[in-house]
């Protein structure tokens, strides 16, 4: 079976490779903090399979304090000017397209694919890794094919990611230290100190009270999870089972469906959800980290009103 | 032990993000205050925090596509992009953004949720053509304008897959609420969850298609100043 070690093995190749260039770079003004921090994740990558936990919890933490004090700064080669870009894009035309749209075709034929492709009775991938698996894949062949396709040397793609790794900085790496935040609140039980609390401040027999508690609650603990799986089992088993469902006799599936969409408008609106809005500030070269959720509050905020009030009216009805 | 001493890693994380600390610093900070304040022994808190840090590393791997599409921007992706935009006649921010977010929903539906994201398809794509649009209108637009249509870019790429994801039956989120209601001896079918995240799904469709407009509104107003 193709495991995930080996994909994990090549993205650590690569921030190694991130770290090697930056060292390189004399020009840095934070070359040996840069150097440092990569090649810190790289190991975490690349041998974290093997690793004792502690150990690796402790180069986690040596990556966060690296970074902390100071920062890493966005120093990197320039990309080549406009006018080079300009000339490039209409020599290759729409061909350009073929490399950047191979990646999602890819990796969604080999998620589908991967379901019968087995080999002496066992599947050569396991269903939960098939689209890491097709989108690595999709990867290698995407070069296989923009490399030559626009004379690059094999240096290119090292050199690029680190343009682009730097671009986006140590913000790469937060959504799996949100991820490890996570574990240590559901091992310390904040998820029922929250719904005790929430549950305490509620007038259990008024229906729309309990709704927009749940719905509201689902939200915030949400944004402080930055998850909202996270959220889901804790304000379900805490407020909506219990008030909504046994007290109340309201609809199951209207209240679980309703109420994970509660949570997703505090996704929205919330910076520790960094891989859909910090990421993507970062990667757009946004000089406010909360630019994305600024736009997104609007729209999260009337959307949760329209949440409560549609499970208000539907949940008690069916 | 008072059992709100826990809540110390919330209050950490608010008051870090609110006074703009490093983000990496003040979750690291939060996680292992929470730990100690658990009860949990300090060699046990930094091995769990290492433990869910390496499970997790599956959230990284969407850099794996940084080479190639480093390799096409600097060979010119994103302005053959705008190219095109800049060609389609009634193209305007607006619209881009309304046809990626009626594409995103409806793929994520289905259950093709790689179709989207933001380091394959909004980045090299749908911001560049976002931006191009307003720019064959309004000429060179201010930084301001440039990152307000950015950060709708990337907003679009969020709503569309939410709130489409959770209509396809396999989807992990609709698995996940059929599972906490089974624990509570509910027995349902992803099928009978899944269809009452349709009216949700139509509401935000209506609600953000308004705010896009109101940004195309807010663009001719001000001319991409």
């Amino acid at each position: 079976m193709i495991g995930l070690d080996a994909v994990y093995i090549l993205a650590g190749f690569m921030f190694a490779a991130t770290a090697w260039i930056n060292f390189r770079d004399r020009a840095n003004p934070k070359r040996w903090k840069s150097t440092l921090f990569w090649g810190l994740y790289a190991v975490t990558f690349m041998f974290g399979s093997w690793l004792p936990p502690f150990v690796t919890g402790c180069l986690a933490i040596g990556m966060a304090f690296t970074v902390g004090i100071g920062g890493l700064g966005r120093h990197s080669a320039p990309e080549p000017d406009a006018d080079t870009r300009r000339g490039s894009a209409e020599r290759f035309g729409n061909r350009l397209f073929i490399p950047a749209l191979m990646i999602p075709v890819v990796t969604f034929a080999g998620t589908v694919l991967f379901k019968y492709l087995s080999v002496g009775g066992e599947l050569l991938v396991a269903p939960g890794n098939a689209t890491l698996v097709s989108l690595c894949i999709a990867v290698l062949l995407a070069l296989g094919v923009a490399l030559p396709m626009l004379h690059q040397t094999l240096a290119a793609p090292f050199t690029e990611s680190r343009r682009l790794l730097n671009a986006v900085g140590a913000v790469a790496a937060l959504p799996q230290l949100l991820a490890a935040l996570g574990a240590l609140f559901a091992a310390a039980g904040v998820g029922h100190v929250v719904s005790d609390l929430v549950g305490r401040f509620i007038p259990v027999g008024n229906g729309f009270a309990v709704v927009a508690a749940y719905g509201i609650g689902m939200a915030l603990f949400t944004m402080v999870m930055g998850n909202a799986f996270a959220a889901f089992p804790v304000m379900t088993a805490g407020i909506g089972l219990p008030l909504i469902v046994h007290l109340h006799h309201g609809d199951a599936a209207i209240m679980g469906a309703v109420g994970m969409l509660s949570g997703y408008c505090g996704t929205l609106m919330t910076p520790m959800a960094a891989n859909f809005n910090a990421v993507p500030a970062a990667l757009l070269e946004l000089p406010d980290p909360n630019g994305v959720i600024k736009v997104q509050v609007p729209t999260g905020l009337v959307l949760l009103a329209v949440n409560i009030t549609l499970m208000y009216f539907l949940v008690f009805r069916f | 032990m008072s059992p709100l001493l826990t809540l110390i890693g919330v209050a950490i994380v608010i008051v870090g993000f609110a006074l703009r600390a490093n983000p990496l610093l003040v979750v690291t900070v939060a996680g292992l205050a929470t730990g100690l304040a658990g009860g949990m022994d300090p060699v046990a808190v930094v091995a769990e925090f290492g433990r869910a840090f390496t499970e997790n590393r599956y959230v990284a791997l969407v850099w794996l596509i940084l080479p190639v599409i480093g390799i096409l921007e600097r060979n010119g992706l994103r302005e053959r992009a705008q190219t095109l935009v800049a060609r389609v006649k009634g193209a305007t921010t607006g619209r881009v953004l309304i046809a990626y977010l009626a594409l995103r929903q409806l793929t994520a539906a289905m259950g093709l949720n790689s179709l989207g994201g933001h380091a394959q398809m909004v980045r090299p794509l749908i911001a560049p053509m976002a931006e191009a649009a307003a720019e064959t209108r309004f000429g060179r637009l201010a930084d301001r304008t440039r990152y307000l249509i950015r950060a709708h870019a990337a907003a679009a790429d969020n709503i569309g897959a939410f709130f489409g994801e959770d209509i396809f039956l396999a989807m992990g989120s609709v698995l996940l609420i059929k599972g906490v209601l089974e624990h509570d001896g509910i027995d349902l079918t992803p099928m009978q969850i899944a269809v009452w995240s349709i009216p949700t799904a139509l509401a935000v469709f209506v609600i953000h298609v308004l705010r896009l407009i109101h940004l195309d509104r807010k663009l001719r107003r001000e001319g991409g100043a």
